[in-house]
């Protein structure tokens, strides 16, 4: 409610505000920053979910099915989601340094002029490969639990009808895995689209504007520029946003999957 | 066609799953494999399908060795327990898949799916998705999938389990008309001895991975080789009374004496073992024959149109089956009668010596 108060009015201080009514939102909206951080914001959550999803699934399809094996292969998936999300950028800083990093080491070694500081390219590279890396395994996770709990009498059924690997993934497996891959698809494109630490720790929105998503934007804007009634306009286009898009998956997957429940 | 199952075993980790089974199916032939769980029915199941391979032992189709051969490459059909369809497949698609990987013509997929589809009445809901289906509905196009190869081998595990019990009689009904419409071999397993018995045709009765007895459902029942054969094929499992024969007089546990006559008049001086099953004792007598046994009531369980009296007499636990509901008072003096004409009298080691005559299911 403070939010939506706020968003509503002009603050120059404890006790002197200003009721402005719908100046704020007309502002945020019109403004060209934010339309850039949000088409930025929109570019870095569809490739984490174009990249994630998929390999998600696959390292899945691949992890041993039961054992020793299979705990020891889950245990070490779910190691970087138990890392904070700020030391992970500081990892990620450490381990692309050109001089000392054994990514960055490496890369330069190859010929290859690497400093995610100062090419954007490069920093975009480098937050996708951390943010792959980060949360890639809560996919590998769900699709893991979403696999085993298919019935075995599935896999027998396709190959008495002679069904391909192929058939069998595509026709059973992705359908009986469809509940859990919704819940990944969201969790992943909210969190996505929500990510702050690990970016302004790595690139601090570097360099220049290349790496400043909508979050790091609204930080600037509410603490930077203690400009806190836009920020709170901000905040709640940004809920908003979040909320049309959950909205939209999940409509789009429940119809995809119409009378899957079998 | 006909499939010969040669001194099959299985085992996994040291566990013995099968152990020495020779069979022999004939073409047309319903065959009900009998068991509790763990008795050993799906793994000769996934065994006759060749989705395992036996640890030892050979099957042969038409005398010609098929162990190695894998599903794939068999002409085989199976339902599960539980309800198996692809579930982004409308019921039309589903009962196609097959034909389809098969790389049939589109007009003959049509025509085979229409008819196991009418077969299965399935025929209203050929445009719906198998989630939109109740259980029973989605299990009839599972089956309709099965029928629509029109394999030579028809393997059905445990198919009605998950339904309930209206949907289940209605499917028997169903399933007896369709086995007999086709000429394949027809193996389904069961733990319910109901069950066998409605299906008829050949019985082998399972336990721990072995056959205990097989033959003719009807005559295996009346005939159970064993104890244990009676115990499977029973439901709920045989009463088993102590009994001892002096002279020509039968003596059933320590209180009841009854003369030898009957299909008993022979038998010799001993101890014995009486097996009566549960439906053949009644709260009424229903001859001028009939014995009165006293008993104390431990339960009365009233399960569907049918009340389980469970009985204690002289410290053998007993089950009286009695069509109707009753209510009696738990912990009184129940009195119950048993015809001597349907008693089995089995030696101590368990063997039948003795079955009833004139017996009824």
């Amino acid at each position: 409610m403070t939010v939506v108060n706020y968003s509503l009015q002009d603050i120059f201080g404890p006790g002197q505000r200003v009721f402005v009514g719908l100046e704020w939102f007309k502002e945020v909206l019109a403004d060209k920053r934010l339309h850039d951080a949000l088409g930025k914001q929109l570019i870095f959550s569809g490739l984490v979910l174009l990249i994630e999803m998929p390999l998600g699934i696959l390292i899945a399809l691949m992890m041993p099915k039961k054992g020793l094996t299979a705990s020891i292969s889950l245990v070490i998936i779910a190691l970087p989601l138990l890392i904070p999300w700020n030391v992970i950028g500081t990892i990620w800083i450490i381990f692309t340094r050109p001089d000392i990093g054994l990514f960055g080491a490496a890369i330069n070694g190859m010929g290859i002029a690497f400093d995610h500081t100062s090419n954007p390219l490069q920093a975009w590279i480098t937050l996708m490969f951390m943010e792959v890396w980060h949360w890639t395994p809560l996919v590998v996770l769900l699709s893991y639990a979403g696999l085993r709990a298919i019935p075995e009498a599935y896999f027998q059924a396709a190959k008495i009808d002679g069904a391909s690997t192929w058939a069998t993934f595509w026709y059973i497996q992705l359908p009986k895995m469809r509940g859990v891959l919704t819940i990944a698809l969201l969790l992943r494109f909210m969190d996505s689209f929500l990510i702050y630490a690990e970016p302004f720790v790595l690139t601090g929105g570097g360099p220049g504007n290349t790496t400043t998503f909508l979050s790091i934007y609204l930080v600037k804007v509410a603490v930077g520029q203690f400009d806190l009634g836009p920020a709170a306009a901000f905040s709640l286009v940004y809920f908003l946003i979040i909320l049309l898009f959950c909205f939209i998956f999940y409509q789009v997957l429940k119809n995809v999957g119409k009378g899957e429940k079998s | 066609m006909s499939i010969t199952i040669e001194n099959i075993s299985l085992s996994v980790n040291k566990e013995i799953y099968l152990k020495d089974i020779s069979l022999n199916f004939d073409s047309g032939s319903k065959n009900i494999l009998l068991g509790r769980t763990l008795a050993g029915k799906t793994s000769l199941l996934r065994i006759l399908a060749g989705l395992d391979r036996p640890s030892k032992g050979k099957i042969l189709v038409d005398n010609k060795d098929v162990t190695g051969v894998s599903v794939r490459k068999r002409n085989i059909s199976m339902v599960y327990q539980q309800f198996i369809n692809y579930p982004s497949f409308t019921i039309y698609d589903n009962i196609a898949s097959p034909l389809k990987v098969a790389g049939m013509g589109k007009s003959m997929i049509d025509s085979r799916v229409r008819e196991a589809a009418e077969m299965l009445h399935l025929e209203d809901m050929l445009d719906r998705m198998p989630g939109e289906l109740s259980g029973g509905q989605q299990q009839r196009c599972a089956i309709a999938r099965a029928l629509v190869k029109d394999t030579n081998l028809l393997l059905l595990d445990e198919p009605l389990v998950n339904l309930d019990y209206k949907l289940r009689e209605e499917l028997q009904i169903d399933l007896q008309d369709i086995f007999a419409q086709r000429n394949a071999i027809v193996v389904y397993t069961s733990t319910e001895p109901s069950e066998a018995l409605k299906l008829g045709g050949n019985i082998v009765i399972l336990d721990k991975g072995r056959v205990l007895q097989n033959g003719i459902t009807s005559e295996v029942f009346h005939k159970p080789a064993t104890i244990k054969v009676a115990e499977i094929f029973s439901d709920p499992p045989i009463n088993l009374i102590n009994c001892h024969v002096e002279g020509s007089v039968f003596h059933l546990g320590q209180n009841v004496t009854i003369p030898l006559t009957g299909h008993m008049k022979s038998l010799a001086s001993g101890n014995y073992i009486a097996g009566i099953r549960s439906n053949h004792l009644y709260l009424n007598p229903q001859n001028k024959t009939d014995t009165a046994i006293e008993a104390i009531l431990d339960l009365a369980e009233i399960n569907g149109s049918e009340t389980f009296f469970h009985v204690n007499y002289a410290g053998t636990k007993l089950v009286v089956q009695e069509v109707g509901i009753y209510s009696k008072k738990i912990n009184s003096k129940i009195l119950f009668y048993l015809d001597p004409a349907s008693l089995f009298v089995f030696s101590k080691s368990g063997e039948l010596i003795l079955s009833p005559e004139n017996f009824s299911v």
